[in-house]
């Protein structure tokens, strides 16, 4: 496959949609408001009419005009109901938006009695076509949507970098903002309107289902990768472009609309982010939930021992078969803290022991001594606690209650630097 | 004309089929969508709407016809698929459920978009039928509708009536108070997720009539009506179903009479027309009636306080007529204010209003004691029994008085009784704001 000029300029389209809307998104995302997207995408149907109808052309600042109006008016009306009755947020996006577009459906068909209102290419658009239909800027032919988008994106990156404190501002708490003089309102209504606009934009180059997606998804990989607002700009923006670039060469290969398959692909990188994701991904909470179960097994392991070479069986040990438990025998093992044939502790693992069983032992004094738990109900927490206690925490146990036995009456086992030399 | 008498004396078979399917889909829809607007999950049944085109789309490429039973089992099927990935988003990711709806949506229908146009480029599927079959779940053919799919949206209303009225106390309990629900060891999780199942059901059933846009409109805009006329669950969904089922009806009446206009949108600007009317005109909640009232409160708290106002001069000054300039120094008040509480007021005869200012009438004098005695009471009631210092009650006692009915204030009075506290002229607990004559000074 070789690629083309008309490739790339598609390929560049898509991006810079990707671009204009995926940094707007991200406040979307924030403030939860993705499906505004949605619904705007949906409602500006009956905006475009109307201007068609009016100006009987399909330029794109009447066009951009009668869809900001009528985007700005969805999110208008749908929180002036939400706010003013017992219909919940969502209920009246959906009443309102669902209801704009019905009738822009019927304004279409009653106005435009010869043109076929073509769904497809509301829903999808046609970004295949973008090299056909170009404009000359400066000597060049360029493709107009092109063009378009670029200023948007432009325009849109712009916006964010100078209002960047307050919508940061605005994003996390709106209510700080008023207080400190922002008017919030005034932010969520110029938000409203940069997203109206850019949907409008993108819409005719791309149709809605993928400028929806691009408002949404991007922004919310984002927000799973990182927890700083510029970095989260950052990551959306090139997880857009990727997108667009990479669904428009699975859609070359694949031979489908470039569109659907770039909003696949978003959909596959938030799917990637959730699962992968280096700070609170499915894969690293797994590895973190299994290198914790993993470390107290071992813990309750040594104990057990030490407590055998103690000489004290009367507590029953914890049940330990399974994998993780044949992986914690094999760690005590390779750390050296167990004997060769397995049932014993080699001098070192005598040392943890200490350390470990002191820790428990000690809690037991607090419990029993500070909290007042009686002596055979210290045992069931101190077993919880014993593996949670950091060595700070351990000197300051110690001190306190330097001297005690526990509350069974056994000796709280010194750790190897408090021991005379013998 | 024939054509709106042959319709209405539904003489056609067709247009019956058509009108009882619209009207069974309205109706189960209805009650399924007041579940999901007072559960908040309004616009699952959006992303079920799109999410349902992908298994479509497989269903086709696996039977390879069109085949009304596939498509349903395809849709239900991707539907749910898409339900379950929001809801585990939601729940085991920081991703929250606006955001999840967006992304499910949108993956799910580029996936259908890219499924269809595979379809109709695949030579293997170029039937005349397919195009169209597929083309029809963007913006629904209801007027296509026959017995069969007639029999399938009956199946599915029975279904979810059954189900609504087996599970009624349940789903209420779920859906004013679910953490109660939980304490009380019903299975929330379980009665989420058939709620769920639900939305699917009559989604998936109501798409080749309404289109994937359009159905979440019938889906939660009956619903979302109801909720203005009342606060009755069993009520609202009886309401719920009317909407529903009186939107499809007419809806698709319209379009059997102007064939050009096809249903989906017309069923969805009838359901449109029926919240918007709820919303203006319902009694308890309606815009309309929450102005009047509003602005009727309004005007009894603006003449009681212009006729404390007047009393308070009275106490302070000398019986008589006290002018518009000294009034303003009671309180915050515009001429027009000032004006309108004087015209009120004496067409209540309580005020006798002159160039030179207004004096209380005899009527007025009581009508006056009485507001006075109200708000020294409630403000009595603060310092005694709310902990209230004296020098703070008078705004809290002004905010409040204009609403206490005569039981309250009974009560308050035995209560003041008892503790001893009540003084037989009420006077007032803190010192009185300035004259205007000392503030002139």
């Amino acid at each position: 496959m070789s690629i083309s000029s008309a490739d790339a300029w598609v390929a560049a389209t898509a991006a810079l949609c990707g671009v204009a809307c995926g940094v707007p998104g991200v406040y979307l995302v924030l403030r939860r408001m993705s499906l505004l997207g949605d619904a705007i995408s949906h409602a500006v149907l009956p905006g475009l009419a109307a201007a068609f109808i009016l100006t009987g052309t399909r330029g794109l600042f009447p066009m951009l005009a009668g869809a900001m109006i009528t985007g700005i008016a969805t999110a208008a009306i749908s929180s002036f109901i939400s706010r003013h009755s017992k219909v919940p947020e969502d209920a009246s996006l959906g009443v309102v938006f669902s209801s704009l577009f019905a009738l822009g459906v019927i304004m279409i068909t009653l106005a435009a009695r010869d043109v076929d209102l073509d769904a497809n290419c509301v829903l999808y658009g046609n970004i295949e076509f973008t090299p056909l239909d170009t404009v000359r800027l400066a000597g060049l032919a360029l493709p107009r949507s092109f063009v378009t988008l670029a200023c948007f994106a432009s325009l849109n990156i712009a916006l964010v970098s100078v209002f960047y404190k307050e919508l940061k501002l605005v994003a996390f708490d709106g209510a700080l903002a008023t207080a400190m003089g922002f008017s919030a309102g005034i932010i969520h209504y110029a938000l409203l309107c940069v997203v109206a606009a850019t949907t409008v934009a993108s819409f005719e180059a791309v149709g809605s289902v993928l400028v929806v997606a691009m408002l949404a998804a991007p922004g919310t990989a984002a927000t799973l990768l990182s927890d700083k607002l510029s970095r989260i700009l950052w990551i959306a923006a090139l997880l857009a472009i990727a997108a667009a670039v990479g669904g428009y060469a699975l859609a070359v290969v694949f031979n489908t609309p470039v569109a659907a398959v770039i909003s696949v692909v978003l959909g596959a990188q938030v799917a990637l982010a959730v699962i992968f994701s280096p700070r609170d991904g499915l894969v690293i909470q797994l590895w973190r939930q299994t290198s914790l179960k993993l470390r107290i097994r071992e813990e309750d392991l040594l104990g057990r021992l030490y407590r055998r070479q103690e000489g004290r069986t009367e507590i029953e040990p914890p049940a330990l078969r399974g994998l993780i438990s044949w992986l914690a025998f094999r760690r005590l093992r390779r750390k050296g803290l167990l004997d060769a044939p397995g049932t014993g502790l080699t001098p070192a693992g005598s040392r943890a022991g200490d350390r470990l069983i002191g820790s428990h032992r000690l809690w037991e004094i607090f419990l029993n001594q500070r909290l007042g738990l009686p002596p055979d109900h210290v045992h069931d927490p101190s077993e919880r606690m014993e593996h949670f206690i950091s060595p700070a925490m351990e000197q300051e146990l110690r001190a306190e209650f330097d001297g005690l036995k526990d509350p069974q009456g056994r000796e709280i086992p010194q750790p190897e630097r408090d021991r005379p030399a013998s | 004309m024939s054509d709106v008498f042959r319709l209405l004396t539904l003489q056609d078979a067709n247009t019956r089929v058509v009108l009882l399917g619209v009207m069974l889909l309205g109706l189960a829809s209805g009650v399924v969508g007041s579940f999901a607007v007072l559960r908040r999950r309004a616009l699952v049944g959006d992303a079920v709407a799109h999410a349902a085109l992908p298994g479509v789309c497989i269903a086709f490429m696996i039977i390879g016809d069109r085949n009304f039973i596939a498509f349903l089992i395809g849709a239900l099927i991707s539907g749910i698929l898409a339900v379950v990935c929001i809801t585990l988003l939601r729940r085991y990711t920081r991703v929250r459920e606006d955001a999840s709806i967006a992304v499910i949506l949108t993956a799910f229908f580029g996936l259908g978009i890219a499924l269809s146009r595979h379809i109709q480029q695949g030579g293997q599927y170029s039937g005349a039928g397919s195009r169209a079959g597929l083309d029809g779940f963007l913006l629904g053919k209801a007027a296509s509708m026959v017995r069969q799919d007639v029999l399938a949206i009956a199946l599915v209303a029975l279904v979810v009536l059954l189900t609504v009225w087996v599970l009624y106390k349940e789903l209420k309990l779920l859906c004013f108070d679910r953490a109660f629900a939980a304490s009380l060891g019903r299975p929330v999780i379980g009665l989420d997720l058939l709620l769920m199942l639900l939305i699917c059901l009559c989604t998936v059933i109501g798409l080749p009539a309404v289109g994937v846009v359009l159905m979440v409109s019938l889906l939660i805009v009956p619903g979302a009506a109801a909720r203005f006329w009342t606060n009755r669950l069993s009520t609202m969904l009886v309401l719920g179903a009317a909407f529903g089922a009186f939107a499809g009806v007419l809806g698709a009446g319209v379009s059997a009479v102007a064939p050009r206009l096809s249903a989906g949108p017309l069923i969805a600007l009838a359901a449109a027309a029926v919240f918007a009317l709820s919303a203006l005109l319902a009694p308890q909640s309606g815009f309309v009636w929450n102005s009047v009232r509003r602005r009727r409160l309004r005007s009894t708290t603006l003449v009681q306080n212009y006729l404390r106002a007047l009393l308070e001069l009275d106490e302070q000054r000398a019986a008589g007529v006290h002018s518009n300039a000294q009034l303003a120094l009671k309180r915050a008040w515009s001429r027009v204010q000032l004006a309108r509480a004087g015209r009120i007021a004496s067409h209540a005869g309580w005020v006798a209003v002159s160039d030179a200012g207004a004096t209380l009438t005899p009527a007025g004098q009581r009508e006056a004691a009485r507001v006075l005695r109200t708000h020294r009471l409630w403000e009595l009631y603060l310092i005694t029994h709310a902990d209230v210092a004296p020098d703070h009650v008078d705004r809290d006692a002004d905010a409040l008085e204009h609403i206490l009915s005569p039981e309250i204030v009974a009560d308050l009075e035995r209560r003041l009784i008892e503790t001893g506290r009540l003084p037989a002229l009420v006077p007032s607990p803190h010192p009185m704001g300035p004259t205007s004559a000392e503030a002139h000074a």
